[in-house]
């Protein structure tokens, strides 16, 4: 559904997003990370067709958007970065008006109205003018507009920021299962999204990709995965050791496997070593490795790295 | 043309929720019958006509129209509507010729409610009343004309006051090319073909012909490439915004 190849956009002489291509399909909900300022909300500015890329090319549902913008812009939703709205319009008001900029009138229009307002839980707020809500529902109602003419496309900047934690499960969940029949594309800070909520995951920094998989091949790139942690009274640091990098934790011991291929076995040496010296075990785990560690030593610049 | 009928209804609406129109419907009409009846010496004529009505239009106008038109994309981009509104299929040009729209019909609707001044001059005595709707058509235009010039400055920043200073500097400008004080001076030592080139830029030299009662085709083809102008160049600033 969306082509991105080669994408690039320069302010002056930054190059914001630096050579950036991907393709999403129908069926997946793509999790965009990065620090802040590294191109994000650019790249999806430009496949909304806000911005005209400096060089690269943009496709959505097979339409370029620089050259056949309308045709493109009809099978997106968008969801902005600060959810910006009319703040003088009432929330009925402001999705009528998105309604009919999409083209729907009449009965269709009022069947759209009413599923995003069940959707986005909007029901109580309908006739309130935008300004007097506050940002969860600012956030909702913004949504709401991306998701009014059930678009095959949906790009969505930061989706769960400023929402507290219940909304932010609620909006992962609509997400997850917007996902099943629509192209997702969104980005987020907040690393937990990606399992919760992505099928795939891209990291970029200063404008490139810089880590593109499944939520577990970007786990699996963590120095973390395959280590197995073990509380055991009797263990020490010495024994461990011969099947790995040994790390003292706070009563415990991590061992790291000495490579990665072997780090499937680990565990069962573990259990075959404390047979061996009769250790009582109150605790072992196999480590699946944290994205937030991959995201850090990805995305620091090398001389802040250790 | 559907959407462009939606985003003139929204702002319309948007226009009429605010405060801040009726307080500029209310400041309109006060001022035009300040000058029209005070500044103007209305009654001391001892003529039917609006004349003392439209005469100061265009520096009433001066200062209440780029009022009006300021915030139309200064707001956008500062709220960031802006690109809620361009990533929705519609093409740069309808947001744009709809925006102006709407904001001309307010002005329309300002205009209209100076109906009194009709009544009043017709019960007074007999004015000629074709003269007098080739002057609100003049009027009209010229608000059109100024309203473009502040849309255009409007999208040049996302700050209200830097838009509403920019256009009335250059409305001023559109004044004084054919303001005779100005064309006097000039006459001293340009020549007279330099002086009307830079007269017939000016809004007076065509405002004048409708206040005669004239609906010269020059005057309004003036106005309406002025309006043309003004809103292609809104565009094309956009765009640069958007390119980056």
């Amino acid at each position: 559904m969306i082509k991105i190849d080669n994408l690039v956009k320069s302010f002056g002489a930054k190059r914001a997003v630096d050579g950036i291509s991907f393709t999403v399909e129908r069926g997946e909900v793509l999790g965009f990370l990065g620090p802040n300022g590294a191109g994000k909300s650019t790249t999806m500015r430009m496949i909304t067709g806000f911005m005209p890329p400096t060089e690269g090319t943009v496709s959505v549902g097979g339409y370029d958007v620089v050259e056949s913008p309308l045709p493109a812009k009809r099978l997106i939703g968008y969801l902005p970065e600060n959810a910006a709205s009319y703040p003088d319009m009432t929330v009925e008001g402001f999705l009528n008006f998105a309604a009919e900029l999409r083209g729907l009138s009449g009965a269709a229009r009022r069947k759209a109205l009413h599923r995003v307002v069940e959707l986005c839980f909007l029901d109580s707020v309908l006739h309130q003018s935008i300004d007097t809500l506050s940002k969860g529902y600012k956030h909702r109602t913004c949504l709401a507009q991306a998701l009014i003419h059930d678009p095959d496309v949906l790009i969505m900047d930061e989706p769960t920021d400023g929402l507290d934690p219940n909304q932010k499960h609620e909006v992962r969940n609509l997400i997850r299962d917007l996902g099943r029949n629509k192209a997702i594309v969104f980005s987020t800070h907040i690393l937990e999204e990606v399992d919760s909520a992505c099928t795939r995951a891209i990291i970029i920094d200063r404008g490139k990709i810089v880590a593109n998989g499944t939520p577990e091949e970007l786990r699996a790139m963590s120095e973390l995965a395959g280590a197995v942690t073990l509380q055991a009274r009797g263990a020490t640091a010495e024994r461990l050791s011969e099947l790995g990098r040994v790390e003292k934790l706070n009563g415990a011991f991590r061992v790291y496997p000495k490579d990665k291929a072997r780090a499937p076995q680990l565990a069962q040496e573990v259990v075959e070593l404390v047979n061996l010296h009769g250790w009582k075990v109150e605790g072992m785990y196999s480590e699946r490795g944290e994205l937030d560690e991959v995201f850090r030593r990805i995305t620091l610049p090398d001389t802040v790295k250790k | 043309m559907r959407i462009v009928l939606t985003i003139v209804k929204r702002e319309l609406a948007s226009y009429f929720n605010s405060p801040v129109a009726y307080v500029f419907l209310v400041i309109f009409l006060l001022l035009t019958g300040f000058f029209t009846f005070t500044a103007g010496s209305f009654f001391e004529r001892g003529e039917a006509s609006l004349a003392a009505f439209f005469g100061w239009h265009p520096w009433l106008y001066l200062v209440l129209v780029p009022a009006v038109g300021m915030r139309l994309w200064a707001e956008e981009r500062r709220s960031g509507t802006l690109e809620l509104l361009l990533t929705m299929p519609v093409a740069p040009w309808q947001a744009i010729v709809a925006k102006f729209l709407a904001s001309w019909i307010f002005i329309g609707v300002a205009l209209a409610l100076t109906f009194p001044a009709i009544i009043t001059v017709n019960i007074l005595g007999d004015p000629d009343n074709g003269m007098i709707v080739a002057g609100y058509l003049g009027s009209f235009f010229l608000a059109g004309a100024y309203l473009a010039i502040s849309c255009m400055t409007s999208a040049m920043t996302r700050n209200q006051v830097v838009a509403f200073i920019l256009s009335v500097v250059l409305c001023l400008f559109l004044i004084l090319a054919g303001f005779n004080p100005v064309t006097d001076l000039l006459t001293r030592w340009a020549n007279p073909a330099v002086v009307d080139t830079v007269a017939a830029f000016s809004v007076v030299t065509h405002y004048d012909g409708f206040q005669r009662g004239v609906i010269d085709l020059r005057d309004l083809a003036f106005f309406l490439s002025v309006i043309g102008f003004a809103l292609f160049a809104t565009g094309v600033i956009i765009r640069g915004h958007r390119a980056g």
